[in-house]
């Protein structure tokens, strides 16, 4: 794979190796083609219906990591063939929609379902090939609507595609079809009944094994070669010879290599023929040796002009049962994580990638589902499907999500507050009080003290708590008054938080205690604010000045308690003793006689 | 709920919102509207579910919504509400409150009116954070603090209210045609009295512990006085305006935010909450219980502890609201999930009738249309 560097013009390469993948730059291009420059690696994260399948898929891996922990793992396949129809399903809904990239698509679901017959359902000998038979007729569609346009004919038997659509039929091994069909044929040609019921024997007597039966494999491959036979003597007594087309489809029964190659339009891919091959010569194939058939039938089916497409190696490397191949060729060709990252995650829960003896066994799931990851991380709206994945890989899932989800931009409170959960959720402690600083700084900047109040309790940030108070105090100062009355009057149990933020509080509260004239409770308060030395250095003197109208009132403040308290602070206890002086220089002037100081607190501080 | 059906929309859906249905006729809700976010293109679009008479309606989910038109929109839709039969209010984060007006025979949506920086700062914009409607007049709250009061018919903004709130107000709803309640993120319900003048809540209430920001609220439909909130911690309240200061009633409902709640508009015994914790509950509870209620008209009992009360001799049930005399550990009041689990935020929610929608940060729509009330 390459990618074009826009900058120096140059190309990039990498080559994955056990352990590592190499990225070098290159001034050579890739040969051959990637499967479809539809989808690049940037845009297609992009494409509105492409989102319908990463949403719908990301339901259900979160489903699947969580399926049946306390089930044995054998008793568990059945949950996982379910999980893998159910992605298939995502892909063919997506299908319904998206005309353009229909063919990647089909591809896709092509290779999901070619590895969950022979990975996930692990079908044995017998079944396999049931398996099989579904997987090809499902993914060649077009015999139906030739069949359509047959039957809607005037004359079905003498349409020009009628005998391509029995031969169809019988390629794909749909017998009951194939012997309506030739009804049509038998009843046009009464002379040659006698063959028409022949063939129509044969057909209907066409062993399929049938997994939910009795019978052992053994058994079926007897009555198999017997049924065999009796085609081959049809064939050997010239019984079809007057009628071309049925010795042709005898020949077809009787897996003739050279009828089979002469049927290649009507195959149209080396992988239908392997399946055809497989049904008329060997139906009891064990998976371990299909590797050799596909071989074979690829070779003989694509000659020497037609270039082996990367979707024919996938589907070879699947054959093999070469895990790992698979994977890394579907991550070469298709230039996104999706289809890689998700199947083998699943294969990892079926157990697979271990007993395949990877190099990096289960590091290969969590690469893929990193690398995918980050890749949704890039989108403006796709980080929260993102965040599930890193979840589930847990080597480094935390680390990458820790990275990523400080870069998410935190245009509304809306938003911050959703980063947020899935911050706190994972105690990720450092980015919860990032984002929180981000959006209390953002409002401080704004004038809105009570949101970035609100952001510091949230993160229980004592230094911002103490920063905002600050404000609030400076704006104090400057004006008199408090801004925001319904935020400090109202902080509750968050005042705690920091130490100005209480006192600020509280200070708050004996504005409003002084009010309300309650002199004695609001003296307390403003007592108890000093000596909890809570106060910063700049308010001493407001708290003083408060105090003065307070020393006027009679029984408010003893004076013996104002010179007790500031003993312990020394700069407040000059202070305080230049307060008592002024009081009573004031009580000079007015008159009024209200105390005398203790001459000892006098004497020490003057 | 197994048989849950989910529309996909390629769209993280932030608002859901049913057209009104004509109170006369007995129809249930066809057509509903949604409102997306986190795009780099945000789109309002409207869904029909064309009810088609009812036949072989297994399951509630059946059906999948299919669009009827959409239009671009400016910022994120942080809320939608219908203003009539035609017409939609939009809350942006650019700050600004659109009218969009469908026009049902060409099929499309357009742009009726818009006020542009209807919330904002002195150097940058604030998101809009939610709107409430009672036609002619819109009433809009923001991430700046600010009220404004529209009317539908004129150009410029009627009325603001500076500085209305010192934190972001996140929810407003009407209480009277007069009087409408805001919530904010210190934890505070704000009731305004749009008569008077000044700039000042004629009422704050709060919670009496921590101030949880408070990020949704609804009026009981048929009781003015009854209020549910729900809070950044998934607590539901409910408050009784006349009261002093705390809730009624408190309850744990959720582990993460709740966006929205939602009293029944015909049935108020029932209750509908979401969250960002993916789940979306039905509240039900029953106002003929045998268990004592503990506010009724006579005496002002309040407080959520007491059982002594006892119950009216009777007639006067239809006036108790069943919701102030619940917590959820008495049998009166159930709840029940309505998702299957595993979805990503549950952003909105809408309940008329039979029918309810919502939607998700999974970009999916739930329709449910025997919703059992």
């Amino acid at each position: 794979m390459s990618d074009l560097d826009i900058s120096t013009g140059k190309h990039m390469g990498f080559a994955w190796g056990p352990g590592d993948i190499l990225v070098y730059e290159t001034l050579y291009k890739a040969k051959g083609t990637c499967m479809d420059p539809l989808i690049r690696k940037d845009e297609d994260i992009y494409s509105p219906i492409l989102r319908k399948l990463f949403n719908e898929s990301h339901h259900i891996f979160v489903g699947l990591q969580t399926v049946g922990e306390d089930v044995p793992s054998k008793n568990k396949k059945p949950q996982f063939v379910s999980i893998s129809k159910n992605y298939r399903s995502v892909i063919r809904a997506c299908m319904e929609e998206l005309q353009q990239l229909v063919s990647i698509l089909l591809a896709i679901e092509l290779i999901w379902n070619l590895c969950e017959v022979l990975f996930i359902d692990a079908a044995p000998a017998g079944s396999l090939l049931l398996h099989l038979l579904d997987w090809v007729r499902l993914h060649k569609a077009d015999v139906d609507e030739k069949t359509r346009e047959v039957l809607q004919s005037e004359s079905p038997a003498e349409h020009h595609n009628y005998w391509d659509v029995v031969v169809s039929y019988v390629l794909q091994g749909r017998v009951e079809e194939a012997r309506q069909m030739l009804v049509k044929q038998a009843n046009l040609h009464p002379a040659a009944r006698g063959m028409f019921k022949l063939m129509d024997k044969l057909l209907s007597k066409m062993p399929f094994y049938n997994p939910r039966s009795t019978q052992t494999l053994t058994e079926f491959d007897v009555i198999w070669r017997h049924w065999h036979e009796e085609v081959d003597r049809c064939l050997q007594d010239n019984s079809f010879s007057s009628n071309q087309h049925l010795e042709f489809i005898c020949k077809i029964l009787l897996g003739d290599e050279d009828s089979l190659l002469e049927c290649k339009d009507l195959l149209g891919t080396w992988y239908h023929f392997l399946v055809t091959r497989l049904l008329f010569c060997h139906p009891t194939v064990k998976p371990t040796d299909l590797h050799y058939y596909a071989q074979s039938c690829m070779t003989m089916f694509l000659d020497s002009r037609s270039v082996s497409e990367p979707l024919d190696s996938i589907l070879l490397a699947s054959f093999e049962f070469d895990i790992h191949q698979v994977i890394k060729d579907c991550s070469i060709v298709l230039n996104n994580w999706w289809f890689v990252a998700h199947l083998t995650d699943l294969l990892d829960h079926c157990k697979l990638l271990q007993s395949h003896n990877l190099h990096f066994g289960s590091n290969l799931r969590e690469f893929l589902l990193l690398e995918y990851a980050s890749g949704l991380f890039t989108h403006h709206s796709l980080w929260q499907l993102a965040v599930d994945y890193f979840d589930h890989c847990p080597e480094f899932g935390r680390v990458y999500l820790e990275l990523q989800i400080e870069r998410v931009p935190l245009e509304t409170e809306r938003k911050a507050l959703k980063v947020l959960r899935v911050c706190e959720e994972r105690q990720m402690s450092e980015q919860v009080r990032s984002i929180c600083k981000i959006m209390a700084t953002r409002a401080l900047r704004n004038n809105r003290l009570g949101s970035a109040l609100s952001w510091s309790i949230r993160a229980k940030d004592a230094a911002f708590a103490t920063l905002i108070s600050e404000r609030f105090l400076q704006d104090y100062s400057t004006r008199g008054t408090f801004s925001d009355l319904d935020l400090i009057d109202n902080l509750g149990p968050s005042m705690l938080l920091s130490n100005r933020l209480t006192f600020l509080g509280k200070y708050r509260e004996f504005h409003r205690l002084y009010g309300q004239k309650h002199f004695s409770k609001a003296a307390k308060l403003l007592l108890s604010l000093m000596t909890a030395k809570i106060a910063p250095q700049s308010f001493w003197m407001t708290l003083l000045t408060d105090a003065l109208p307070l020393l006027e009132q009679k029984e408010v403040i003893s004076p013996h308690a104002l010179s007790s308290c500031s003993k312990s602070v020394p700069i407040l206890a000059h202070a305080t003793a230049s307060t008592l002086r002024l009081s009573r220089r004031v009580q000079g002037e007015t008159g009024q006689a209200a105390y005398a100081p203790p001459p000892s607190v006098e004497l020490e501080y003057l | 709920m197994e048989s849950v059906n989910a529309k996909y929309v390629s769209q993280k859906v932030s608002r859901t919102r049913w057209r009104p249905v004509s109170v006369s006729s007995f129809q249930q809700p066809e057509i509903f509207a949604t409102g997306s976010w986190d795009n780099e293109d945000n789109k309002v679009s409207l869904w029909s579910i064309g009810n088609y008479g009812g036949l072989g309606m297994e399951d509630g989910f059946e059906g999948d919504p299919q669009l009827l038109c959409d239009i671009k929109h400016d910022g994120d839709v942080l809320d939608l509400q219908f203003l009539d039969q035609e017409r939609i209010v939009t809350a942006s984060s650019t700050g600004g409150v659109t009218i969009l007006r469908h026009h049902p025979n060409s099929q499309t949506l357009s742009v009726s009116h818009q006020w542009e920086r209807a919330h904002r700062y002195p150097c940058d914009n604030a998101p809009c954070t939610s709107v409430v409607c009672s036609s002619p007049e819109i009433v809009s709250v923001g991430e700046d603090g600010r009220i404004v009061v529209f009317r539908a018919d004129q150009e410029g903004v009627c009325r603001v209210i500076e500085n209305a709130d010192s934190s972001t107000i996140h929810a407003v709803t009407y209480l009277r045609t007069t009087e409408v309640l805001t919530v904010n993120s210190i934890g505070q319900l704000k009731l305004w009295d749009l008569r008077q003048q000044g700039g000042s809540p004629s009422k704050i209430l709060s919670l009496s512990g921590d101030r949880v920001p408070l990020h949704c609220v609804d009026r009981h439909p048929n009781q003015q006085h009854v209020v549910a909130t729900g809070g950044q911690d998934g607590t539901l309240c409910i408050w009784d305006v006349r009261e002093e200061s705390s809730p009624v009633a408190l309850m744990e409902a959720h582990s993460a935010e709740m966006w929205e709640v939602h009293f029944h508009p015909t049935n108020p015994d029932h209750l509908f909450t979401c969250s960002e914790d993916g789940s979306l509950l039905h509240w039900e509870t029953s106002s003929h219980s045998d268990m004592p209620s503990l506010l009724h008209e006579g005496s002002r009992n309040s407080g959520v502890t007491s059982r002594s009360a006892m119950a009216p001799a009777g007639g006067n049930k239809s006036l108790i609201s069943a919701w102030l005399s619940g917590d959820s550990s008495k049998s009166c009041l159930k709840t029940s999930h309505m998702l299957p689990s595993q979805t990503l935020s549950v952003n909105s929610l809408d309940v008329l009738g039979q029918c309810l929608v919502c939607g998700t940060d999974g970009e999916a729509i739930f329709v449910n249309r025997q919703v059992l009330v």
